[in-house]
């Protein structure tokens, strides 16, 4: 096998995996550039992957039986029934994720808890409370609910309104949420909407952060919070904000990864767990940077993916995997050693802010 | 007492209280400022000053008290709400987002959107400049600012929220001369312009200079206003610390003098090449205080450093003659096989006075004796510091008490109490594992004592306590070690008149004890007074090394600008 047929053949797994990093990744850039440094984002995600499953069962009970979107056909109403799931969807696994920023900002921000420690606690907590929750949820029949529920997720507006009918679920070419057609150009852009959806909001939120006023005062805090709040800015207010927000964002991305990357078939939290982890070195990779990290959540995920495509012994396939944690560090030590101020950390971050302190 | 109608009166303060846990900051504090004027808060460290102004510009709240601004009743319970009132703060140490530009973080904060947009910003920004007369590059990031830049940018800041009462906490502390002028016609303009200003300071000549009225306090107490005009600085000084104090400082005449710190033309080069420090050579002698003048970053923090190997990779020597005087020979800087060679010369004596014969003996045996201290030098020892770690240097005997800005960031934990931070600097001298508490327990005793230090007890950690104490503990520490080579960089910075006094006794009681003491000042007067030579520095040159008894101030002075006019000169030139 070449390597071009390897990309070729992985790119699915790869996109997919990228857009589940890629939510993480903003997520929690906004959350570290307002100076929380959460590391509860794995579990964050696991709530996210709840909301996602509460979203879906309310569309698969109430309107998929009143507007079915079946195999042959994707008009109006089907269009209308697709968007109602993507949006419950997103705005439960959201809320399910702000949920978890909320009692993280509360703890940290409010109560002065210590970071790392918060973060660390909801984790394990998201962790033990995604597990149950979704395993509940696919008891009786619930599972299947979740599968025609990822079927609708995973399809891509492209084929389904401009190609031909009767393309969208063919079981057979059933690919990780992804029609593979013999045009590898088309497979790239033939993705499920959620795709472009992640790839928009981190070009949104790079704009948001570094070219509006609001975004300006959430650097300021995350860098010099008495600063910040000498400047008259309300530092609570903001670091509330962007974690709530930033993990309603990452918990998007647990929604995605349940029913777009497993097509609805939850195999437990620990997956789910290591790649909240590497969203959070790649946090570092990325530079904090929206941008950057479209680019560097692909490169997380070709690497993350590669060792299956490769036929290789364990121990070489285990190095593989083991690449972007290198890659991070070397990051980090190249950004440390020459880096200019501005892809360096937020000033304050891992450090909460109380004004009276002295 | 409700809004009360006083036309001239812009801010008044009513039985202010403000206590942090048992320490009462300010109790009952009641004065007015009037509009248009500029008026000193004048104070020794912790008597409240800063906690005062603070809860002006709304970083504290009052626990007991009111505050009234142009006659109406106010509360201000953030700076948000200073703002409204006009109130703008210059911290002493800078509110300023460093990877922000000068206009990003002008406009920071700001709710009004017309007046956050930047390009309005801007336009207006330069117009405040032109009036006052400031210089700035709006489009600098703030860390390539200078000091004295950084405030005039938190100036701009206050005067672009169109501030009419402005604070400034400790303005000159950071500014050379030059610039403190410049500051003062900047606030004499503004003044003509009816702002009100509060200047934060305890430096009596500047008082004497800029302001029109010196309100006192004293460990959080108001003593009393006074007109500038109608006072003078030793009736001042008595308002500020309560009794008359003598301005003299011991000097001793040098004794026992021997050449002990040898550097030898050290240059050294910072990350982006530009030199610190070109070509630096001079004697330190023990018994006697060499003092180091300069304008701030003129390679004095560098030079000091360089010496405690803190900054290793400068090019020349550091050589550092180590007294004969009951030194026992270690392990920290010789090796083994030095010791073995070093005792074939006949360079050991015991303890007893007979010399050092390693022959026959087992190099367990000889390990145990020099483990035990038992092993004295005969002679003076030579040491080229430049090839030694900074544990080696500390345990030679040079040590370094640099007094940073930031006193907590260097040399001191926040987060532990006295005794840890004693023991920083002792944890390897106990046995076993198992810390000995007892001696930095004593120790921590004594520096509370004999410097005054205000502490609940010796278990508070050391970031409750006030910036001049935190001083104290760091600089008792150093000195408490009784160096061979003390340097002290600017150990007084910050501190009210008794400590620094106590300090500089200390600093002489070392001299006398026969150390080396490099002493890295500011004030020009107390160099003067407290060294008995004085070497000059400007721009990492040696400009100079006066005779601290002889020379004078304007001698000292123009040293330290000397190469900097040649310079300007031979700009004008090409």
């Amino acid at each position: 096998m070449n390597f071009l047929e390897i990309l070729g053949s992985s790119l699915p797994s790869v996109i997919t995996l990228s857009v589940v990093f890629l939510f993480g990744c903003i997520g929690e850039t906004i959350s570290e550039k307002a100076g929380n440094l959460n590391l509860g984002i794995p579990g964050v995600m696991c709530f996210g992957v709840v909301g996602g499953g509460i979203g879906s069962l309310i569309y698969m009970n109430f309107i998929y039986p009143a507007m079915p979107v079946t195999a042959n056909a994707f008009g109006f109403v089907e269009f209308i029934s697709y968007s109602l799931l993507i949006l419950l969807g997103i705005v439960f696994s959201f809320a399910f994720g702000a949920l978890g920023g909320l009692i993280y900002s509360f703890l940290t921000t409010t109560l002065k808890a210590n970071q790392n420690v918060t973060g660390l606690a909801l984790t394990t907590f998201g962790a033990g409370v995604g597990d149950f929750f979704v395993t509940l949820m696919c008891r009786d029949g619930g599972d299947d609910l979740f599968e025609v529920a990822a079927r609708i997720y995973g399809t891509h507006l492209t084929n389904a309104t401009l190609g031909p009918a009767g393309t969208t679920f063919d079981n057979s070419n059933w690919h990780m949420g992804f029609i593979a057609s013999d045009n590898p150009v088309a497979n790239i852009f033939s993705q499920p909407s959620l795709v472009y959806i992640c790839f928009i909001l981190a070009i949104v939120v790079f704009i948001v952060l570094n070219k509006t006023r609001i975004g300006l005062s959430l650097r300021a805090v995350g860098e010099n919070p008495a600063t910040a709040d000498a400047a008259g800015i309300n530092t609570d207010k903001y670091k509330y904000m962007a974690t709530v927000i930033g993990c309603g964002i990452a918990g998007v991305g647990g929604l995605f990864y349940n029913m777009i990357r497993l097509q609805g078939g939850w195999n437990g939290t620990s997956n789910l767990q290591n790649l909240g982890w590497m969203v959070l070195a790649l946090v570092i990779f990325t530079v904090w940077n929206p941008l950057v990290a479209i680019v560097g959540s692909l490169v997380f995920a070709f690497l993350y993916s590669i060792p299956s495509y490769i036929n290789t012994d364990m121990v070489t396939n285990k190095f593989l995997v083991l690449i972007p944690y290198i890659m991070t560090v070397v990051v980090l030590i190249f950004t440390s050693i020459f880096g200019k101020k501005n892809v360096l950390p937020p000033g304050s971050l891992g450090v909460n802010y109380f004004r009276e302190e002295r | 007492m409700e809004n009360f109608v006083q036309e001239d009166i812009s801010i008044r303060f009513e039985n202010i209280t403000k206590t942090f846990g048992s320490v009462v900051a300010n109790e009952k504090i009641t004065f007015d400022v009037y509009k248009g004027e500029i008026l000193s808060l004048l104070g020794e460290n912790g008597s409240g000053k800063t906690t005062l102004m603070n809860m002006l510009s709304g970083i504290y709240f009052p626990d007991e008290g009111q505050i009234y601004v142009n006659g109406k009743k106010v509360t201000i319970a953030s700076p948000m709400d200073a703002f409204k009132l006009k109130i703008g703060m210059v911290h002493q140490h800078f509110k300023l987002i460093d990877v922000f530009t000068c206009l990003e973080n002008i406009v920071l904060g700001i709710a009004d959107k017309e007046k956050a947009n930047k390009n309005n910003a801007r336009k207006a920004v330069l117009d405040i400049c032109n009036r006052y007369g400031f210089e700035i590059n709006l489009d600098k990031k703030v860390y390539d600012l200078s000091v004295s830049e950084k405030q005039t940018l938190e100036i701009l800041k206050t005067l672009y929220r169109e501030a009419e009462i402005l604070i400034l906490d400790e303005p000159t502390a950071v500014l050379t001369p030059i610039e403190i002028r410049k500051l003062f016609s900047v606030l004499a303009n503004m003044r003509k312009d009816g702002k009100t200003i509060i200047i934060i300071t305890h430096k009596l000549n500047e008082v004497m200079e800029i302001s029109d009225r010196v309100a006192v306090l004293r460990k959080g107490q108001y003593i009393d206003t006074v007109r500038t005009c109608y006072t003078n600085e030793a009736q001042l000084t008595e308002m500020m610390v309560g009794k008359k104090i003598v301005l003299d400082i011991n000097r001793t005449e040098p004794k026992n003098m021997e050449d002990r710190l040898f550097v030898k033309h050290l240059s050294l080069s910072n990350k982006d090449g530009t030199k610190v420090l070109d070509d630096v050579s001079f004697i330190a002698r023990s018994g006697e205080i060499l003092g180091i003048a300069g304008i701030a970053g003129s390679g004095q923090r560098e030079l000091l450093e360089a010496i405690a190997g803190v900054k290793p990779g400068y090019k020349g020597d550091v050589i550092f003659n180590r007294p004969k005087k009951n030194l026992p020979v270690s392990f920290f800087h010789k090796t083994y096989r030095e010791v073995v060679d070093m005792a074939k010369k006949g360079a050991f004596h015991y303890e007893n006075g007979k010399p050092v014969d390693f022959t026959g003996m087992s190099s367990k045996k000889i390990k145990e004796l020099v483990n035990a201290e038992k092993i004295i030098f005969n002679e003076n020892e030579i040491y080229n510091l430049r090839n030694l770690n900074p544990r080696t240097i500390r345990e030679l005997g040079v040590r370094l008490s640099f007094v940073p800005e930031d006193r907590l960031g260097m040399g001191l934990v926040g987060n532990m109490d006295l005794i840890d931070n004693m023991m920083l600097r002792s944890y390897r001298k106990g046995k076993g594992i198992i810390v000995n508490r007892k001696k930095p327990e004593a120790l921590a005793e004594e520096i509370v004592h004999e410097l005054d230090v205000v502490t609940p007890d010796l278990h508070t950690p050391v970031r409750k306590l006030s910036g001049g104490n935190v001083q104290k503990v760091l600089v008792g520490r150093e000195i408490s070690s009784s160096p061979k080579v003390l340097m002290a960089a600017y150990p007084v910075r910050g501190l009210d008149i008794n400590s620094s006094y106590l300090i500089y006794n200390l600093l002489d009681k070392e001299k006398q004890d026969g150390s080396a003491v490099i002493f890295v000042g500011e004030d020009l007067d107390v160099l003067l007074a407290l060294c008995d030579r004085i070497l000059v520095m400007c721009e990492g040159k040696v400009s100079g090394i006066v005779d601290a008894r002889k020379t004078t101030k304007e001698e000292v002075g123009l040293l330290m600008t000397k190469n900097k006019e040649d310079n300007i000169g031979g700009e004008e030139n090409a």
